[in-house]
């Protein structure tokens, strides 16, 4: 039921949200959630966005049914871009729908926390002045998993 | 066995993959990096530090006390930072 993109092209939220709904008048509550790059210093000219191709869907697979088995969820789709992107462009999405609300939630916030760690992307960061470098992982995301561990 | 390797790891080896035969002494994640380790520089320094190398065998996450074969595809990246 969970559906994976892994594309290096932009994606229409307002396109997704249709297409989710569809005629399923059972789903109650979707909760979307947008990743985009960040430039908080405006010296950003870019971010690119390496991946491991097969293992990338594999992994995002995993967790959508992770979060199948965890919640009762009507849809699940989690799209994520590679390549170069610009500030302020997207990066993920990730759509969650439910009978109600507090499903709708939970598992997004599972399926982000657990990309976060899990997924094979990593990011670089080239800046105005031409100088690249690699984002560091950061311990606070690791942490985030913790309490979805029973 | 094949191997992949990724960001900084990628860099700092100087390719994106490679095809060796599996040595008799190289039976886990670990043995492996031993090997790699002792073939040059450029390994050393990537693999240095095993608490920023994640190891995939098959394309799923593993410890480095994992077993490896010649039928493997065994990928050496950082933590990874999407989403």
């Amino acid at each position: 039921m969970a559906s994976i993109s892994v594309q290096p092209q932009d994606f229409d939220i307002s396109a997704e949200l249709t297409a989710l709904r569809g005629t399923n008048h059972n789903i109650g509550a979707i909760v979307t959630f947008t990743g985009t790059v960040r430039d908080i210093n405006a010296s950003l000219k870019s971010m690119s966005l390496e991946h491991y191709p097969g293992m990338t869907e594999k992994e995002l697979q995993r967790i959508a049914e992770e979060a199948e088995a965890r919640w009762p969820l009507l849809a699940c789709r989690i799209i994520h871009r590679y390549g170069t992107l610009a500030p302020g462009d997207n990066i993920v999405f990730v759509i969650t729908a439910s009978p109600h609300r507090k499903a709708a939630f939970e598992a997004a916030e599972f399926l982000m926390d657990f990309l976060k760690s899990k997924a094979p992307f990593w990011k670089k960061e080239t800046t105005t002045e031409g100088h690249g470098s690699w984002v560091d992982a950061k311990e606070s995301d690791e942490a985030a998993l913790k309490r979805w561990i029973p | 066995m094949q191997l992949v390797y990724f960001s900084r790891v990628r860099e700092q080896i100087g390719c994106g993959e490679e095809t060796i035969d599996q040595p008799n002494t190289v039976q886990t994640v670990a043995d492996l990096i031993a090997f790699l380790s002792a073939r040059g520089q450029n390994y050393a320094t990537a693999l240095a530090d095993m608490s920023f190398i994640r190891v995939a065998v098959n394309q799923v996450h593993v410890p480095i006390n994992h077993p490896v074969s010649n039928h493997d595809e065994v990928a050496f990246f950082p933590p990874v930072t999407g989403g």
